[in-house]
């Protein structure tokens, strides 16, 4: 498979703390990779400068998409070459509609103007996958919504904007067996339907199970400590970080 | 300082046009008796009115300025010419305005507008009427809309008017107040009998084309019992480089169970003083409804009073104040509960930009003898930048223990984590903010009619638009 994100020794810090310490990895098209690691050990800091959040700022190192050097780009940018951020804690908007947000957000991704009816009929289908009350499209955007209600709005948002890369980041935390089920089978909709990469950052086997893995990436204190295959993912899970996040002399 | 927001000033060219100056007959600048008694002869004045702006001007020659607000000290009244007389006379069609003043109109839009759901379009062109027109089935259903200059000498409305005019605002309440009494001109008079519901709103537009030149335009609106008004007053002013003046006044004296609601966007060019009085007198069970949205003016005062006198009255206001670079906008209401039972609702939203300074000041005021009233103060303010300002002034005099009253103020920024969250669905930052700020806003433009609505929206982007470095 060609690559489609490729990191390079990127170092990265907020508020003059170092918190990642030169990690490399690549994920072809198509592919499904996860992130594990501790709390703290850097999963989400990946993730959010992955999408390009100003939060983090890069002191050393790239980041390739498609071949081309998105470290500087600015988030905007990098939604439009088709990444995608799931976020661990969705921004409430008042004001703004769920519908009225994705459709502007969708116009913005693919440049081009999207018919109203068109668009209610996507939303309408995608929004009955997830299980989701229709009524939510004209709510304000994530005001109000339970923890669980956030996620799906996540996927959501995933589903209707189609990006060729997409960083959840820990979309399951916090949701009951039946919401978990629901996001996952949004995330088998998007890869079935638009065969995009994943980069999942988890703790949860449930979230994983139906998921085919191609590979599993193990951060510990701003470091990939261990590589493997989608079933190194399962044997943490199993047997717990600690075996593994001691470095390799 | 001014890394992030480096606007010199927006581009308001779709706003700020003007043409030359030619058909007005300048009368000196500065106020005297003589100049006074020359609009008398001018508008033809009745005897009472001659005499009520002779003493509005005695009244306001002894006022002292106003210094408890923002700094109008950049204004010379002296030097503000009060009064330009169009050569042309009232029109009821449009072919017969004259053209650069009908070119000036379009680019406002008002005959498309009027086309479509425009029940009347009283346009006021510096200080005169040169179009008014209402159409056949508001003035059949016994609802009058007119210039108050020809209504004051209809004998069917002169003493209708006479004991209503500046009774709400007297000439005594503030020196601009006494101004107005001696110079105004212009403006709108309603009458809508009782009973009668119109369903299309009433509209008027104002604009102020001369340079220098003052705008003291009158509205009077009488409301009957049980009967339902929607009034829209839109302002619009080109630039000029000259210190400008506002100084209106509107009168609503809304009936027993009668309903008048009041939506009003102003969007004077940044130079402008802003000191316009509103107020409306509210009885039993009848109810005032104000939608205001300031975006214009160099300063502003502006506190549109509810007097709620009869049992059950109630009022509404629902603002909206955006102050950008160089703008002082001290914005609010006044809400006088004098009756049992009565009530009032203020939500208002500021928002202050590139060093833009937005005051929300309120007062209610609950008297002994308003038992059993409620109200409820809610505002809340958005600064887009560290240099700009926002404050809260809430006042209130409760003289009742039998009452409800609540208030609410919410100051806040836009976070970096919502603009993040936004930016990494596609749009760009400055789309993110306008965005937010739309959001903001969305409670005020959802209670305007569609069209102002959307130019509202439109106002706000314009606004937006450059704010990010």
């Amino acid at each position: 498979m060609s690559e489609l994100l490729r990191i390079a020794g990127l170092s990265v810090s907020a508020e003059d703390k170092e918190l990642l310490h030169g990690v490399s990895l690549s994920i072809g098209e198509g592919e499904t990779h996860v992130i594990m690691g501790h709390n703290g050990a850097g999963k989400s800091t990946l993730g959010c400068t992955v999408m390009g959040s100003p939060e983090y700022t890069v002191t050393g190192g790239k980041i390739y998409f498609d071949g081309e050097d998105i470290t500087e780009l600015s988030a905007d940018k990098r939604a439009r070459l088709g990444i995608f951020l799931s976020f661990q804690n969705p921004v409430e908007i008042p004001g703004i509609t769920l519908s009225e947000f994705l459709r502007n957000a969708l116009e913005q991704v693919t440049g081009t103007r999207i018919k109203l009816w068109d668009f209610k009929k996507k939303l309408a289908a995608a929004m009955e996958l997830l299980d989701m009350d229709s009524a939510y499209a004209e709510r304000e955007l994530n005001v109000g919504f339970s923890g669980g209600e956030k996620k799906k709005a996540e996927i959501l948002q995933l589903l209707m904007l189609r990006p060729r890369l997409a960083i959840l980041d820990e979309t399951d935390s916090g949701l009951d067996v039946d919401a978990v089920k629901t996001v996952s089978k949004g995330i088998e909709e998007y890869r079935k339907s638009v065969g995009g990469s994943l980069m999942i950052i988890t703790h949860n086997a449930r979230l994983l199970e139906n998921l085919s893995l191609d590979r599993t990436h193990i951060l510990s204190e701003g470091q990939v400590v261990k590589e493997g295959d989608g079933a190194l993912a399962f044997e943490v899970l199993e047997n717990g970080f600690e075996a593994y996040v001691r470095k390799d002399s | 300082m001014k890394e992030k927001t480096q606007i010199g000033d927006i581009d308001r060219s779709l706003y700020d046009f003007r043409y030359e100056e030619n058909e007005g007959d300048f009368l000196d600048s500065g106020i005297t008796p003589e100049i006074i008694s020359e609009i008398s002869d001018e508008k033809n004045d009745p005897d009472w009115m001659r005499e009520f702006r002779q003493k509005s001007l005695s009244i306001y020659n002894r006022t002292p300025m106003v210094s408890w607000g923002p700094d109008i000290s950049g204004l010379d009244v002296d030097r503000i010419v009060t009064y330009i007389r169009q050569k042309s006379r009232m029109n009821t069609d449009w072919e017969s305005v004259p053209e650069d003043i009908r070119q000036t109109f379009e680019k406002l839009g008002i005959p498309q507008a009027e086309r479509e759901s425009l029940a009347g379009v009283g346009a006021q062109y510096d200080s005169e009427l040169v179009y008014h027109n209402v159409r056949r089935e508001v003035a059949e259903s016994g609802v009058v809309y007119t210039d108050l200059e020809s209504a004051m000498h209809d004998p069917k409305y002169a003493e209708l008017i006479r004991s209503h005019f500046m009774k709400l605002v007297p000439p005594t309440d503030h020196k601009f107040a006494a101004l107005h009494g001696a110079v105004w001109s212009g403006g709108s008079f309603v009458y809508v009998p009782k009973n009668v519901h119109l369903d299309i709103p009433l509209q008027s537009y104002f604009r102020l084309n001369a340079k220098g030149a003052g705008q003291f335009e009158h509205t009077l609106i009488i409301l009957e019992e049980g009967s339902y008004l929607h009034f829209i007053e839109g302002c619009s002013a080109p630039k000029y480089y000259e210190a400008g003046l506002h100084a209106g006044c509107v009168e609503l004296y809304v009936g027993k169970g009668a309903t008048l609601r009041y939506s009003t966007i102003e969007n004077w060019s940044k130079n402008m003083y802003n000191l316009n009085t509103k107020r409306a007198l509210v009885q039993e069970n009848g109810r005032i409804e104000w939608v205001s949205g300031s975006f214009g003016s160099h300063v502003s005062y502006l506190y549109p009073m509810s007097i709620l006198n009869g049992h059950g009255a109630s009022a509404e206001f629902t603002g909206i104040t955006f102050a950008g670079e160089g703008q002082n906008l001290d914005t609010g209401a006044k809400m006088i509960h004098n009756a049992p039972e009565t009530s009032s609702y203020m939500n208002t939203k500021s928002i202050s930009k590139s060093g833009g300074i937005s005051t929300f000041r309120s007062a209610v005021v609950v008297n002994e003898n308003a038992a059993g009233s409620k109200s409820s103060v809610n505002c809340e303010s958005l600064m887009l930048d560290g240099i700009s300002r926002s404050d809260t002034v809430p006042a209130m005099d409760i003289k009742t223990d039998k009452c409800d009253v609540g208030h609410e103020a919410r100051i806040g920024r836009i976070s970096d984590e919502a603009i993040f969250y936004l930016t990494s669905r596609g749009l760009s930052e400055e789309d993110a903010r306008a965005m937010i700020v739309r959001g903001f806003a969305d409670n005020v433009s959802k209670e305007l009619p569609l069209e102002y609505a959307m130019e509202m929206n439109n106002l706000i982007g314009l606004e937006m638009h450059g704010s990010i470095g």
